[in-house]
C-alpha cells in the first residue's frame, strides 16, 4: 500500500517534469537568442566612433560647433612661419607663436568642457620652487579652463597655500621621497602611471606632467593639447640626430641607434590624454625596472627612456622650446618669439639629494 | 533517482546557460573590433628615413597649419613612407562614395580605373557607387580586399536636386550599412580621376579640401551663399578657405554627422523656397566654417586641369576629367 502510494506520489512529479523541462530549455534557447540577435548596432556605432570607450576618451576627438568668431582669413599661399618647420613628417603640428589662433582654440576646449590636470613633483627640497610655479601658472596656464594641479610631495605641510582662479583646484598627493635624486626622476613615471589608474583617468581629460623648478613666462594654453605631446629639448633642436644624447648602450631598453630618431625631446614638460600619459608612463617605468634588472641606468634617466617611447609612438603634437627654455643658458634667439616656460635659476649641488 | 539527475541536469544546463549569457555580454566588449588608436604607433623596425629639419626652409611655400591647428596637406609635409608604416598595421578599411546619375555613368569606369591605380593603394576599400541605372555600371577588375557596391538611387528631373539630395543618401547610407563596413569615408565626384597617389596622408577625423578656383582669393570673394535668409548665409568677415563640394571626408561617424547636418540645413531651406548659390557646395562650406575639419588637403587633391598648375603645387592627385581631350584615344 505504501509503495503504492509512493508510486502515485511520483506519477504526478514526473508528469510535470517532462513539461518543465522543455520550459527550461526554451528559456536557456530564448537567453542565447537574445544574446545573439538584440540591436548590437548602436553598441558598434560608438565603437566604430571610437567613443565606446570611457567618456572621457573621445574629448580632444569631437568636432564641436563654434559660435561666430572674427578673426583675419588665413592665406594658403603665405606660410605663418618661414624660418621653422611647423609640421611633422607624420602631420603633427609643431606649436610655435603665430601657427595658431588663440580664440578659435579656446573655444574648442572649452566647448568640450575640457580639465586639464597638471603633474607637478616636489620632493625634498624642491617643495622651494612650488610657490613661483603655482603663481606663474595662474596667469599663464590654461587660463579660462577646468584646472586640476596635483602636487606629488613628501612634504606637505610646506607646500604653500596660493589662491587659485576660479574652476581650478590643488590636490597634495603625499608620496615618498627617494635618496638619490635620478631616482626621484625616474619614480615620476612609476607614481604618475599608478595614479592614472586610481584618480586622473576620472577627473580631468588632458594630463600634462612638468617639471617643478620653472616658471611661466607667458600664455601656455590648449594649443598643446593632443593625445600625446612632447616637447623639444631646447639644447638640441638645432642638433642632428647623431648628436642627441639618447641612450647608445644597445643592452638598455632605452636604446636608439645612431641613424634613429627624429627629435630629442624633453623630459620636463610631455602629456597628452590621460590614456595615452599612462600607456607612455608605464611602458617608461616598466622599461626603467628592465633596466634597473640588467645592472644598468640610462644616461638621461627617465628622458632616455621618453625619448624611446616617442621613438615607437609619434606624438600627434610637438611644442617648440618656447615651451621649455633656459634664458641664462641659452639666451633669447630672434627664433624664439615668445618664452613661455622657463627655468628657474638653481644651485643643482645644493638642491639634489637634500 | 533517475528524475533526480534529470532534475539536477537540468537545474545545471539552465545556470550554464545564465553563466555564458553574462560572459558573452562582458566578453563582446573584449572581441576583436577594429580599433583605431589615438596616437599613431610606429613598429620598431621601421625603414630608415632623414631626419625631419627644424630650421631649413621648407620645401612648399603653401601654408601647412590652418590657424586651429589642422595640418594642410600637401607634397612635401609628409613623408609616405613613414605613414604607411604608421597607417597599414591599423588594418583600415575606407569607403568612397561617388555619384553617377544619368550620363554621369560614363565616368565610372576611368574613376575606378584610376581610383584602383592610385586611391589607398594596400588597404582594404569599399566603392559606394550611387546610380539610377545600375546595368550601366561597367565591371571593373578590382584589386584584393577592394570591393564595389552599386547601390540604386531615385532619379530627379532637375540636376539641382540631384546634387543636393547627396548629402542625404550618404548620411542614411551610413546609418545603414557603411557605419559597418568602413572606419573612413570619403565622398568624391565622379567626372574626376587620381592622377597620383592618395594615400594615408588624407586620413582625419574631419577633412575638407580647399576649391582649387579660391585658393589665392580672399573671402569677400568667396562664392559663398550671401542671402541671409539661407541657412547657408555666410557674413562678410566670416571664412576660413572656401573649400569644394567635391571632396570631403573623415572618420565614418563624423561624416554621419557633417552630412546629416548639411542635409537638415538644405531641407530647412527648401521649406523657405530657396536653394543655396552653389547647392550642397554653399551648406558644406557654411558647416566647415562652425564645425572646423581637423585636416585641410591642399587643391593638390582637388584639381582643376583647365587651370595652369601653379610651382606651389607639385603633384596633382585628383582633378577633373578633362571632357575634351578624348579619353578613348588614351
Amino acid at each position: 500500500m505504501a509503495e503504492l502510494l509512493r508510486t502515485q506520489a511520483r506519477k504526478p512529479k514526473c508528469y510535470l517534469l517532462r513539461p518543465v523541462t522543455f520550459l527550461l530549455i526554451m528559456l536557456i534557447l530564448v537567453f542565447f537568442g537574445a544574446g545573439f540577435l538584440s540591436p548590437r548596432s548602436p553598441v558598434l556605432w560608438s565603437r566604430r566612433a571610437g567613443a565606446g570607450e570611457a567618456g572621457r576618451e573621445s574629448i580632444g576627438l569631437q568636432v564641436v560647433k563654434l559660435s561666430r568668431m572674427v578673426y583675419p582669413q588665413p592665406k594658403v599661399l603665405t606660410p605663418s612661419r618661414k624660418d621653422v618647420l611647423v609640421l611633422t613628417p607624420w602631420l603633427a603640428p609643431i606649436i610655435w607663436e603665430a601657427t595658431f589662433n588663440t580664440d578659435i582654440l579656446n573655444e574648442q576646449f572649452r566647448l568640450q568642457n575640457a580639465t586639464i590636470g597638471i603633474t607637478v613633483f616636489a620632493i625634498k627640497k624642491y617643495v622651494v620652487f612650488l610657490k613661483l610655479f603655482l603663481e606663474t601658472a595662474e596667469q599663464h596656464f590654461m587660463v579660462g579652463h577646468r584646472v586640476n594641479y596635483y602636487v606629488f610631495t613628501d612634504r606637505p605641510a610646506d607646500v604653500p597655500h596660493v589662491p587659485l582662479g576660479e574652476g581650478r583646484q590643488m590636490v597634495v598627493l603625499e608620496v615618498p621621497a627617494s635618496a638619490r635624486w635620478q631616482d626621484v626622476s625616474m619614480r615620476r613615471m612609476e607614481m604618475i602611471s599608478s595614479f592614472c589608474e586610481q584618480r586622473f583617468l576620472r577627473e580631468v581629460d588632458f594630463l600634462v606632467c612638468a617639471d617643478v623648478d620653472m616658471k611661466f613666462r607667458d600664455h601656455v594654453g590648449v594649443e598643446i593639447l593632443s593625445q600625446l605631446f612632447g616637447t623639444l629639448h631646447p639644447g638640441y633642436y638645432r642638433a642632428s640626430r647623431e648628436a642627441f644624447p639618447y641612450e647608445r648602450r644597445p643592452q638598455s631598453q632605452a636604446h636608439i641607434p645612431r641613424d634613429q630618431g627624429d627629435f630629442y625631446y624633453m623630459g620636463a614638460f610631455f602629456g597628452g590624454s590621460v590614456s595615452e600619459v599612462y600607456r607612455l608612463t608605464k611602458a617608461c617605468h616598466q622599461a626603467i625596472v628592465a633596466d634597473r634588472a640588467n645592472g644598468i641606468e640610462a644616461v638621461w634617466h627617465d628622458e632616455s627612456h621618453l625619448n624611446r617611447y616617442l621613438l615607437d609612438h609619434k606624438p600627434t603634437k610637438v611644442l617648440s622650446p618656447e615651451y621649455m627654455w633656459d634664458e641664462k643658458l641659452l639666451g633669447w634667439p630672434a627664433i624664439m618669439r615668445k618664452l613661455r616656460y622657463v627655468a628657474v635659476p638653481k644651485n643643482h649641488r645644493e638642491i639634489r639629494n637634500r | 533517482m533517475r528524475r533526480h539527475r534529470l532534475a539536477i541536469g537540468l537545474g545545471v544546463c539552465l545556470l550554464v546557460g545564465t553563466v555564458l549569457c553574462t560572459l558573452w555580454v562582458y566578453v563582446e566588449d573584449w572581441l576583436p573590433v577594429s580599433y583605431v588608436p589615438y596616437y599613431l604607433p610606429c613598429p620598431e623596425i621601421l625603414s630608415r628615413y632623414p631626419q625631419p629639419k627644424l630650421l631649413e626652409q621648407r620645401p612648399t611655400e603653401l601654408l601647412t597649419l590652418t590657424p586651429w591647428l589642422a595640418p594642410i596637406v600637401s607634397e612635401g609635409t609628409f613623408n609616405a613612407e613613414l605613414l604607411q608604416h604608421i597607417y597599414q598595421p591599423l588594418n583600415l578599411t575606407i569607403g568612397l562614395t561617388v555619384f553617377a546619375v544619368g550620363k554621369y555613368t560614363h565616368f565610372v569606369q576611368h574613376f575606378l580605373e584610376s581610383a584602383e591605380l592610385f586611391f589607398m593603394h594596400g588597404y582594404r576599400v569599399c566603392y559606394y557607387v550611387f546610380t539610377d541605372d545600375p546595368t550601366a555600371i561597367p565591371q571593373v577588375p578590382l584589386g584584393p580586399g577592394r570591393r564595389l557596391g552599386i547601390i540604386p538611387i531615385q532619379r530627379h528631373s532637375r540636376w539641382e536636386e540631384i546634387s543636393t539630395r547627396r548629402m542625404e543618401i550618404i548620411s542614411q547610407h551610413i546609418a545603414k550599412r557603411a557605419h559597418r563596413e568602413v572606419d573612413y569615408l570619403f565622398c568624391v565626384d565622379v567626372d574626376m580621376v587620381f592622377r597620383n597617389p592618395w594615400g594615408p596622408e588624407t586620413l582625419g577625423d574631419l577633412v575638407a579640401a580647399i576649391h582649387p578656383g579660391y585658393y589665392a582669393v580672399p573671402r569677400q570673394q568667396f562664392p559663398y551663399e550671401r542671402r541671409h535668409v539661407s541657412t547657408a548665409f555666410v557674413a562678410d568677415g566670416e571664412g576660413d578657405f572656401y573649400y569644394g563640394g567635391a571632396v570631403f571626408g573623415g572618420r565614418v561617424a563624423n561624416v554621419y554627422e557633417f552630412t546629416r547636418g548639411c542635409h537638415m540645413a538644405i531641407l530647412a531651406d527648401k521649406a523657405n523656397g530657396i536653394m543655396a548659390a552653389w547647392q550642397e557646395e554653399s551648406h558644406l562650406n557654411r558647416r566647415f566654417i562652425s564645425h572646423k575639419p581637423s585636416k585641410v588637403l591642399s587643391p593638390e587633391y582637388l584639381w582643376d586641369d583647365r587651370k595652369r598648375q601653379p610651382p606651389s603645387l607639385k603633384l596633382i592627385r585628383f582633378s577633373t576629367l578633362d571632357k575634351d581631350t578624348s579619353w578613348l584615344r588614351s
